[in-house]
């Protein structure tokens, strides 16, 4: 192995395994010389793809014979070709896909032939489950894209076509199916060749690889076709063994360590560990740790069988520094002559993966290498037609869409175009209160670079602001119906605390939607990005050492849970002013829900626009068993305790 | 595989399909321990598991790997396994914690009486899940392999459990690149499958290249046998039971799979090296899972024991 000192290199018996590897198929497979390809097969529904896979591994050799004997029960139990063996069912292996006779989600499978080893992904065709089809492409070299000779290029070719570009997989091979049903006939499958090179080109997709093929009778999948003497090419399995990969892209790179994990066993120890995602590394290489901007040495690459000379792309490695400088799980550490951009807004690619469609301006969970980021995604720019490629106006993004949109995060990030590297320009978006993965996206690049370094140029620390005041940073954020009391009351805990020398600072929804939020209404939207702003003021008095008391309505906890995430822990206590409607509705000190009851007032909290209590506030208060001095007194009571 | 002193070529791909695999397990196992709570590593004393415990070990190098192991102990494990789990914990320095269903045994359930899919119920799935309830783990560490099962070639890396351990097949979040998402409510548990991509081909290739140690019960040598139901027995204690008619006899064989010694079927074999065990890998014409009761039931039956919470 080149990455480690010759004395350390393996020996002995790994050796002839190698070797001995390479002499012919074997069960379960081992990588031939030509090392490992990703492939996936995907196309429109009931395309073939499962029963092209079947047979590969069948003709292939890679079955044991209990498997053997296992698919012709299987067959005749729930096959489609009647006392036939029915390959699908080799990778359909859920019992509600058996049944159907469909795919629903990837199924993996390893073979290997003299030459290579394989990962196979085989994905569904239906358009229901596209986040599975993307999940299996997301690590694919390669797609072999099926097409029905019947029926040609259809919808959910065009889509999956499109979503293998987005991913950025260069290698496609179009395999026209199905050719026993069209009499092999030679003008059936250079018209459905035509027509997708024409659907490709507009794309810019790279020019695929057409091959007439049966897959359920073998035909030019791995042994030729006597039906088919008018097509030259090589068969499929042929061209997946000398296809070219670029695998050496990323190690062409300048050095990228996305830091996954600090190992601190020892006062005297603290390794960075992570997996390489791009260039080389040694030690004494002068390094740059993102987003801080500080920068070091390499001192050292450990690992349990002795220090390397080199790390590369692809290895996971521990890296120590020269310096003790700041660096944490989602640092990257990166070659100090070409370090990544750091920016906070992008342009990116999102395909929508959830059933409830993307809250425009809500705050979702943003992971991109290591890093996890609050983030909000902006009214897309367009949605795109998969058909005719047409870029259409949208409001949000439903599930299944592919859209372009402004993603913004709240802290600045370390990344580099997708296109470039997949492992710091992709990115997935998790619903803050589902845990779901809802979208997966690829980043373009930044609408406003983040001045690079501005962030380390802070030389007083918010914790150095805070004890000048000699108090610690916190936001009272008080949420409740309109009319539950939550002015009164914070109000009050500001002139107790006042009184109690410590600095303080009272945002009220009346008065910042008079100033910095004027240009806001009361939709869904418009409120979200009220909380968003409201938020952050919050957030850069608390960076300032203030204690901020906010009185907003905040009827979402998606939002109230986007602010908490933009504090630091514990810095956000969560205020209930629990007072039900009916009491809040008798008291309708301003008149207002007398308003919305007669409709003259729309999108009222309560009536006709839900209010979402808190789950787990720090702090609730029943106003209807509790006076109003009596509720400011245990609050800051709870607050100061903290201290 | 370039001999020592040899470097590649500037721009070939220094790292191999063993490289490369061992770099994702890696990678997977530090990005349990950064997001979630608690986690833990199922041991079972296999080979997989020893494979997994070895890349633990290099994950965290020079630290201990920051988790327990955790044995679910049938009472029916064969004695070298109990023997050579023990001496591993005390090498690794790590934590052992030993499950087992005493009310189950105490009630007579046993391999020889109970039906298997009962057996294996009560012994492992419910003794695992309970296990990892009373020890609030919020993620555990799996050796299997996609390449084993069909069902399993559909699950994730990161498997997704609700409330009772179910898994849900029709249900699984996407799982992009190698961005794992690791969050989820109070009284969720996730399943990490670290191995995932491994062949048995390739896990019997680590196991030379890296010479990591294995139970002896995975090299041929002679042992007391006798055939059952399909199955060449190895009869491991006292408590054995057989049946009218029948009695041990030495033959050479070894284990492709470790599980309960009395529903676990070895092969027979002389292969008693590494080399001459990947020898025999090359050629061999069944598969790994033929030798375990445990999965012949029914053909989905790995897809319903996960969802009640099987591994
Ligand atoms: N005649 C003929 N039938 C085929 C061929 N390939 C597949 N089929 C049949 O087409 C049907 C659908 O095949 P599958 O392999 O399940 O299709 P799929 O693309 O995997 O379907 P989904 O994954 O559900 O989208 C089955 O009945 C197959 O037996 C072929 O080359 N010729
Ligand atoms: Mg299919």
């Amino acid at each position: 192995m080149a990455d480690r000192e010759p004395g350390l290199a393996r020996s002995g018996p790994a050796a002839d395994t190698r070797a001995a590897a390479g002499a012919g198929a074997a069960v379960g497979g081992a990588a031939g010389p030509r090392g490992l390809l990703r492939f996936i097969t995907c196309g429109s529904v009931d395309d073939g793809k499962s029963t092209l896979i079947g047979r590969m591994l069948h003709d292939a050799r890679t079955l044991a014979d209990d498997q053997l004997a296992a698919l012709a029960a299987d067959s005749r139990r729930h096959g489609t070709q009647g006392e036939e063996v029915d390959f699908a069912l080799l990778v359909d292996g859920l019992s509600a896909e058996r049944e159907q006779g469909i795919t629903i989600d990837v199924a993996y499978r390893y073979f290997a032939t003299a030459r290579r080893a394989f990962i196979v992904a085989d994905t569904p065709g239906h358009e229901q489950y596209t986040r599975n089809m993307v999940t299996g492409a997301s690590t694919a070299d390669l797609a072999i894209l099926l097409v029905d000779a019947r029926k040609g290029v259809l919808t959910q070719t065009r889509r999956h076509a499109y979503l293998v570009h987005l991913l950025g997989i260069r290698n496609i091979v179009l395999a026209v199916n199905k050719m026993d049903l069209v009499g092999h006939d030679a003008g059936v499958f250079s018209a459905i060749v035509a027509e997708f090179r024409a659907f490709g080109e507009r794309l810019g997709m790279a020019e695929a690889v057409a091959i007439p093929i049966s897959a359920l009778r073998g035909d030019n999948v791995l042994a030729g076709s006597a039906a088919m003497p008018w097509y030259t090419g090589p068969t499929l399995l042929r061209h997946l063994e000398e296809v070219e990969v670029d695998g050496a892209r990323a190690l062409a790179q300048p050095f990228r360590l996305p830091v996954q994990w600090v190992n601190r066993p020892s006062a005297e120890f603290r390794g960075f560990a992570g997996l390489v995602a791009a260039g080389r590394v040694r030690p004494g290489d002068p390094v740059r740790v993102l987003p801080s901007g500080r920068t070091s040495h390499v001192a050292r690459i450990v690992t349990m069988d002795g220090d390397l000379a080199e790390a590369v792309a692809g290895q996971s490695g521990t890296l120590t520094l020269a310096d003790e400088i700041d660096c944490a799980r989602g640092s990257v550490i990166a070659a100090a002559d070409a370090p990544p951009e750091v920016a906070d807004q992008f342009e990116a690619t999102i395909v929508w993966m959830d059933e409830a469609p993307l809250h425009v301006g809500r705050g979702y969970w943003l992971k991109l290498g290591t890093q996890t980021v609050s983030a909000s995604v902006a009214a897309p720019k367009y949605v795109v037609n998969v058909n005719t490629l047409d870029h259409l106006a949208a409001k949000t993004l439903e599930l299944n869409a592919i859209g372009v949109a402004e993603v913004r995060t709240d802290r600045a990030i370390a990344f580099a175009p997708y296109a470039e590297s997949r492992s710091l320009g992709g990115f997935i978006l998790i619903d803050k209160l589902t845990n779901a993965t809802v979208a997966a996206g690829m980043l373009h690049f930044a609408l406003r670079r983040a001045q690079n370094v501005h962030w380390q140029a802070l030389d007083v620390s918010r914790e150095a602001r805070a004890a000048l005041k000699n108090q610690r940073p916190a936001v009272l954020w008080f949420t409740g119906l309109s009319g539950s009391g939550k002015s009164t009351i914070a109000n009050l805990v500001e002139k107790r605390l006042h009184r109690m020398n410590r600095h303080t600072f009272l945002l009220d929804g009346d008065n910042v939607r008079h100033g910095l939020n004027r240009d806001l209404g009361f939709t869904e939207a418009d409120r979200i990005e009220n909380i968003r702003r409201v938020g952050e003021v919050a957030r850069l008095m608390a960076d300032a050492g203030l204690i901020v008391i906010t009185a907003f309505i905040s009827p979402f906890r998606a939002e109230r849970e986007m602010v908490r995430a933009m504090l630091p822990e514990g810095e956000f206590l969560e205020v209930f002013i629990d007072t039900p409607l009916e009491v809040a509705e008798a008291r309708d000190v301003k008149g207002l829900y007398a308003k919305a009851r007669a409709g003259k007032l729309k999108n009222f909290t309560g009536i006709d626009s839900p209010y979402e209590p808190p789950l787990a506030p720090e702090i609730r208060i029943d106003t209807t068993t509790m006076s109003a001095e009596d509720a400011a007194r245990r609050i800051v009571e709870r607050l100061l305790g903290e201290d | 595989m370039p001999t020592a002193a040899r470097l590649p070529a500037p721009d070939a791909d220094p790292l191999d399909h063993l490289d490369r695999l061992e770099a994702e397990a890696i990678h997977i196992m530090r990005e349990v321990v950064a997001e979630t709570e608690k986690p833990v590593m199922l041991y079972s004393v296999g080979k997989d598991s020893a494979v997994m415990l070895h890349i633990a070990r290099k994950a965290f190098y020079p630290a201990r790997p920051p988790f327990p192991l955790l044995h679910i102990a049938s009472g029916w494990d064969f004695a070298a396994m109990l023997a050579h789990r023990d001496r591993m914990a005390a090498e690794t320095g790590m934590e052992l914690l030993v499950a087992h269903n005493d009310a189950a045994a105490a009630a007579g359930v046993n391999p020889f009486d109970t039906p298997t899919p009962v057996y294996t119920r009560l012994m492992l799935t419910e003794t695992l899940t309970a296990a990892l309830d009373a020890h609030g783990f919020d993620a555990a560490f799996g050796g299997a392999r996609r390449d084993e099962e069909k069902a399993r070639a559909k699950e994730r890396v990161f498997s997704f459990r609700g409330a009772n351990h179910a898994w849900d097949p029709k249900n699984q979040r996407p799982e992009l690149w190698n961005l794992y998402n690791a969050r989820k409510r109070r009284g969720e548990t996730i399943r990490v499958f670290p191995l995932s991509n491994w062949t048995e081909l390739d896990v019997w290739a680590y196991v030379a290249r890296e010479q990591v140690p294995l139970v002896p019960l995975y090299f041929a040598a002679e042992r007391p046998t006798l055939w059952r139901d399909g199955l060449l027995l190895v009869v491991d204690d006292e408590r054995f039971r057989f049946r009218p008619g029948e009695r041990a006899e030495p033959r050479w064989v070894r284990f492709r799979t470790l599980g309960c010694y009395p529903l676990t079927g070895a092969v027979e074999s002389r292969a008693a090296t590494l080399p001459a065990i990947l020898a025999e890998m090359r050629t061999a014409r069944v598969s790994e899972r033929a030798g375990r009761a445990v999965d012949q039931d029914e053909s989905a039956s790995m897809e319903k024991k996960k969802a009640e919470g099987y591994f």
